[in-house]
């Protein structure tokens, strides 16, 4: 009686687990799983031996730039107002995009940390995807290694999110491909000779073997619109920040693993 | 300068074998791909690279195009006395940086 009993409240805890399972994903997709699971032994080595990973050549120029201060005509780096980033910016990335009240828009770290530059540094921004740029962003999104993606909760973002799902399924491009084409319906499968990952954005800014660099969220996606022959979103546009809303909205839960390695 | 990344066990004991790792970030352009105007990228590699204890050359390496961009070189020594380890990366374009690291044997 004991087992039988015992055994009910495992199959009813079960149960339970796979209900909230059910709660947090739709029906019928597949658990998260970050691009990192699906890499090969040597690379997964690679990402977490933090000398192998050359994505912290780009978090050592972080840091050097976060405490650097002769950088604008305030005078002021970045720790004199943040302090060790450590500490201030721990957990930062893991709620970004966010909304900015000045401005009223959603923005993603790389246009916050240009926002920071020009209204308390007094210093120029710096241009997408240049080497400075990634390499704070990289250095930033380092502090939250390990934590937990956490999307930002804001009422104000909940449209923009919407508008970024909507994009993810919209088919574009001559492949007349959407994302969700590839990184929901055939994710696990293969591409060529490459694995189709479930596309989670919980590692970027990357270091990925293709580029021989590091790169943002805002490349790779430019890169896969280019792979379905679509004309890639504006650097700065609302889209693209929507796409990021939606992607984080996707990954939550999955953890920071900045820089990740990618091949 | 190059930004570079240097590991060595702050100590050891006499006669451990002990791994020195060292990374730099440079492009390692192999002079055989075209850019985005169609012509030839030039060739800009680290061509060689050292390490010296106490001005004792210890173990170097010769680099070619094909090795990959911001190059991982680690390799094995043996501690015999405290001191310091020079590295040295030199290239094309004039590349020459050296770093150093101390070494302290117990």
């Amino acid at each position: 009686m004991t087992m039988r009993a015992s055994r009910m409240t495992f199959g009813g805890l079960l149960a339970c687990a796979v209900l909230s399972a059910f709660a947090q994903q739709p029906a019928g997709v597949p658990a998260r799983r970050s691009g990192f699971d699906g890499m090969s032994a040597s690379l997964q080595a690679m990402q977490r031996d933090d000398l192998q990973n050359p994505g912290m050549l780009w978090v050592a120029d972080g840091e050097a730039s976060w405490n650097q201060a002769d950088v604008g005509g305030a005078g002021r780096s970045c720790a004199s107002c943040h302090g060790d980033a450590r500490h201030s910016m721990r957990g930062v990335a893991s709620r970004y995009p966010d909304w900015d009240p000045v401005d009223r828009q959603p923005v993603d770290l790389a246009q916050r940390i240009n926002r920071c530059r020009v209204r308390h540094q007094a210093a120029a921004p710096w241009p997408n995807d240049g080497k400075e740029l990634l390499s704070l962003e990289t250095f930033v999104a380092h502090q939250s290694r390990g934590q937990p993606l956490q999307p930002s909760g804001a009422p104000a973002l909940v449209e923009t999110r919407a508008h970024g799902q909507a994009l993810y399924t919209q088919r574009i491009g001559q492949l007349n491909l959407s994302c969700a084409t590839c990184h929901d319906a055939l994710a696990g499968r293969k591409l060529a000779g490459s694995p189709i990952p479930q596309g989670h954005a919980n590692g970027y800014p990357i270091y990925r073997l293709e580029w021989q660099a590091v790169g943002s969220l805002r490349r790779r996606i430019r890169n896969c619109m280019v792979g379905v022959r679509a004309e890639p979103f504006a650097p700065d546009s609302a889209e693209m920040v929507a796409l990021e809303l939606y992607l984080a909205q996707r990954s939550a839960g999955l953890p920071v693993e900045t820089p990740a390695v990618r091949p | 300068m190059a930004r570079t990344l240097i590991q060595v066990p702050p100590t050891a004991k006499r006669g451990d074998v002990v791994e020195v790792r060292t990374l730099i970030a440079h492009t390692m352009e192999t002079g055989y791909r075209a850019g985005s105007d169609g012509r030839t990228l030039p060739r800009d590699i680290i061509r060689r690279f050292s390490c010296r204890f106490n001005d004792e050359l210890v173990f170097s390496a010769e680099l070619h195009p094909a090795i990959a961009a911001n190059p991982y070189i680690a390799f094995a020594l043996r501690a015999t006395a405290s001191g310091k380890l020079t590295f040295s990366w030199e290239g094309d374009n004039g590349l020459s940086q050296t770093e150093s690291a101390t070494l302290t044997v117990t």
